[in-house]
């Protein structure tokens, strides 16, 4: 039965090695990549005075540090719309058609934008377990930015090198046959609703990091934090509707990888039509100020109601001013008569004993988490270094004599790229 | 080989039950009753060197003579760990191994473990202080205690590192501990909301604390002869940050003398917080610390006077626990000073 709504095939075509050579290309799980080509789009912006391309690869003794984002090399096969609508595509609604992922493979963007917002990213030892981008075939760009740019002009020109990276090596995979193709689909609310009459329907509340001042995401191009909450297909999200842009704590801000990757979205999908019925997507945003939280919280609330749906996963993005944001959805969404379950992670300070979060509620009785990022954890030397080593001791978690003289650094957890992920992208958790 | 003391009472010691919970204590050498059970699953690891029996009723009646005696034998005795237990759903034997335990960590400082019901009176009692085994309801569940707090005792004797509660099944203590579960979060989160939406028990992983919440105080009754001091989370430090305060998870404050300071500038001032964007808290520090305004207010006598000293650190992913220690801290020092309000700023 043919239904409206949103269908895409998401076609994988598996990265195994990733190799520099004359030619970009993908052959036989290898993606070869033309160093001067890349650099070249790179310095297409003028912000940038050079730029350089490295390759880390699982396994290797290589530190990357600091990350900004981490993208996913994708193409529009088939279908409207480009990747990144609004941002680099043009603003057409994605999420149907025919996706092509290189899986396994990603781009990684750095540079000292803030200094202290930057993570970290092991390909190899202790710290490597936390990240997942220690198993991915990366592609590093390290872009030097002109002197005198400011800080958020910085964070937009690294933000467009990556994407625009991303998007000339997804280009390669556009006519290849894929090695494996899942299909997501999302039928309208009603039509959802007569295919599963007996089973729960469920929605997914994305929360957006919307603080400002760098603390920030873009959906079709526009600020989050000058948004209202809303409706969005799973499937445009896999297309890149929604993208970072964010200078944050590294263990818990969602990377554009994430985003077009949401495990939440995907895991509701594989009980969709079996054990649930997933509706669909609220995304809401975490601006600072109240009457933002009020209102925001307010229309997701509302927007879950409206959907008539029994159940929601919520998940944060940050920590601390954004806690209140969560526990604000899950209060409203809570009283509406709607059962929420909670993705966050904790700051139980060093030691573990600390409260967790900035806000709590008892309507909060579900609640997963990422891990305490606060938690030290030990990175041994690594014998090649991808960016600047020195800020280890001024990042958000790291402190005064982080860095030893040997190379190895003593830091927080929050200093892990994608570490205590609050989409529940990762298998850490705490007690 | 690990030396271990074991500490049971009179019924699993097979002396007796109620009839005979006056003994007092008692040392046996070697393993007595479940103690059997432990050796074997300790294997040539560790070896209960000696058991200590004692009746319930006893220890709970004379427990201040009770512990000093058991106390004297096991410091007698030297043991790398100390075991109570487990006590099941037996209140007075749950006190009595919670008190002894405890005891023993705090005055001998020898690692030890208990185990007992979750119900047990003693769980709540030393949860938080002690290592307490979650077990079965009644000595049924021996085997299965036997089995989790086995390999805890080993690793307590053996000074290891412990992970967190739901891995060595210990009861959680209040202290976070990371660890790498079987699924992903999102995974869990989707079977936590089924469970949730079929009124299916379920278990948060982060259960909600009590909120502090406090109360403001009275209003200033006269701003104009009040002496105001600055308190800040927004990082603002004297270029260069002379401390070392961290970007995030602050280990400590600082405190800086503005005598004489009438606007904090770019060149003298900025901001150590990695939590926001700096590039305008560092072009005017003021935005965050408004020392310039205090200033203009002091000279025309909107205020009595802008105390001499600021203190500052930085709110980001800084944990509550530190924030209230710094507090508790200065506030003395505010107090002493005669400070009669503090204007605190957030980023």
């Amino acid at each position: 039965m043919e239904v409206n709504g949103l269908k895409l095939e998401l076609g994988y075509i598996f990265i195994k090695d990733i190799q520099f050579a004359e030619k970009s290309k993908v052959e036989n799980g290898t993606l070869y990549v033309n160093k001067e080509e890349v650099k070249a789009i790179i310095l297409e912006d003028q912000n940038f005075k050079s730029a350089d391309v490295e390759l880390a690869k699982p396994g290797e003794s290589v530190r990357i540090m600091p990350v900004k984002d981490v993208i996913e090399p994708r193409v529009k096969v088939e279908g409207p719309g480009g990747i990144f609508p609004g941002m680099v595509s043009k603003v057409e609604t994605v999420g149907s058609g025919k996706t092509n992922v290189l899986k396994g493979a990603a781009v990684i963007t750095t540079g000292k934008i803030v200094g202290f917002q930057e993570g970290i990213i092991d390909m190899t030892g202790p710290g490597a377990e936390y990240t997942p981008f220690s198993q991915t075939n990366n592609l590093v760009l390290v872009c030097e930015p002109i002197e005198s740019l400011k800080q958020h002009e910085h964070e937009k020109a690294l933000r467009f090198a990556g994407y625009k990276v991303a998007m000339y090596l997804g280009e390669l995979a556009k006519n290849m046959t894929p090695d494996q193709v899942d299909t997501f689909e999302t039928p309208t609310l009603v039509e959802g609703i007569k295919m599963y009459p007996e089973l729960p329907r469920v929605a997914y509340v994305c929360m957006l990091q919307s603080q400002g001042l760098m603390h920030d995401t873009y959906v079709y191009g526009v600020d989050a934090k000058q948004t209202i909450s809303t409706l969005i297909y799973p499937t445009e999200m896999m297309d890149g509707a929604i993208v970072s842009g964010n200078c944050v704590s590294a263990c818990d801000k969602n990377t554009t990888y994430h985003h077009l990757n949401n495990p939440v979205v995907h895991d509701l999908f594989a009980e969709h039509g079996k054990t649930l019925n997933f509706v669909g997507v609220i995304i809401t945003n975490e601006n600072v100020y109240l009457a933002d939280k009020e209102r925001s919280s307010n229309w997701s609330a509302k927007l879950a109601e409206y959907l008539g749906v029994d159940g929601v996963i919520v998940s944060e993005e940050g920590f601390g001013n954004p806690d209140t944001d969560l526990i604000m959805n899950c209060k409203k969404i809570e009283n509406k008569g709607i059962k929420t379950v909670l993705i966050t992670d904790e700051y139980a300070g060093r030691d573990g004993t600390s409260q967790s979060l900035a806000d709590a509620d008892v309507r909060a009785n579900a609640v997963v988490t990422g891990g305490n990022a606060n938690e030290v954890i030990e990175l041994p030397p690594m014998d090649k270094i991808i960016g600047h080593v020195e800020v280890a001791d001024v990042i958000a978690g790291g402190f005064d004599g982080s860095l030893h003289a040997d190379g190895s650094i003593t830091a927080e957890l929050q200093v892990i790229t994608g570490a205590t992920n609050e989409m529940g992208f990762n298998k850490l958790s705490a007690r | 080989m690990l030396k271990v003391v074991h500490y049971i009472n009179q019924f699993f010691a097979n002396v007796g039950g109620e009839e005979m919970a006056h003994i007092p204590a008692e040392l046996r050498e070697g393993n007595v009753g479940p103690g059997l059970a432990f050796q074997q699953a300790f294997g040539d690891e560790a070896q209960i060197v000696a058991t200590i029996v004692c009746g319930d009723s006893y220890f709970n009646e004379n427990m201040e003579e009770a512990q000093k005696t058991i106390i004297n034998m096991v410091k007698e005795l030297q043991p790398d760990l100390f075991i109570a237990g487990p006590a099941f759903n037996a209140g007075r034997y749950g006190v009595a191994c919670g008190t002894i335990a405890k005891a023993v960590k705090d005055q001998l400082n020898i690692p030890v473990l208990t185990g007992m019901y979750k119900e047990n009176p003693g769980a709540d009692m030393f949860k938080t202080s002690l290592y307490v085994v979650s077990t079965k309801n009644s000595a049924a569940g021996m085997r299965d205690a036997v089995k989790k707090m086995a390999p805890l005792a080993l690793k307590l004797a053996k000074g290891e590192k412990i992970g967190a509660s739901s891995e060595e099944g210990y009861m959680p203590n209040g202290i976070r501990k990371n660890f790498f579960d079987t699924e992903r979060g999102s995974k869990r989160a989707v079977k936590m909301l089924l469970s949730k939406l079929a009124d299916k028990e379920f278990e948060t992983e982060f259960p909600m604390p009590d909120f502090d919440r406090v109360a403001p105080n009275p209003a200033v009754k006269d701003i104009t002869k009040a002496k105001i001091a600055l308190v800040t989370s927004g990082g603002i430090v004297p270029k260069g940050n002379p401390d070392h305060i961290e970007s995030s998870s602050a280990s400590k404050y600082g405190k800086y003398d503005i005598d004489g300071v009438m606007d904090l500038t770019e060149a003298t001032y900025e901001t150590a917080h990695g939590g926001y964007d700096p590039v305008y808290a560092n072009l005017d520090p003021d935005r965050v610390l408004p020392v310039d305004i205090l200033r203009e207010f002091e000279k025309q006598g909107k205020i009595g006077s802008l105390h001499r000293y600021f203190y500052t650190t930085v709110g980001n992913g800084t944990a509550v626990k530190s924030a209230k220690a710094f507090a508790a801290k200065f506030a003395q020092e505010l107090k002493a000073d005669g400070v009669d309000a503090v204007i605190l700023t957030s980023t």
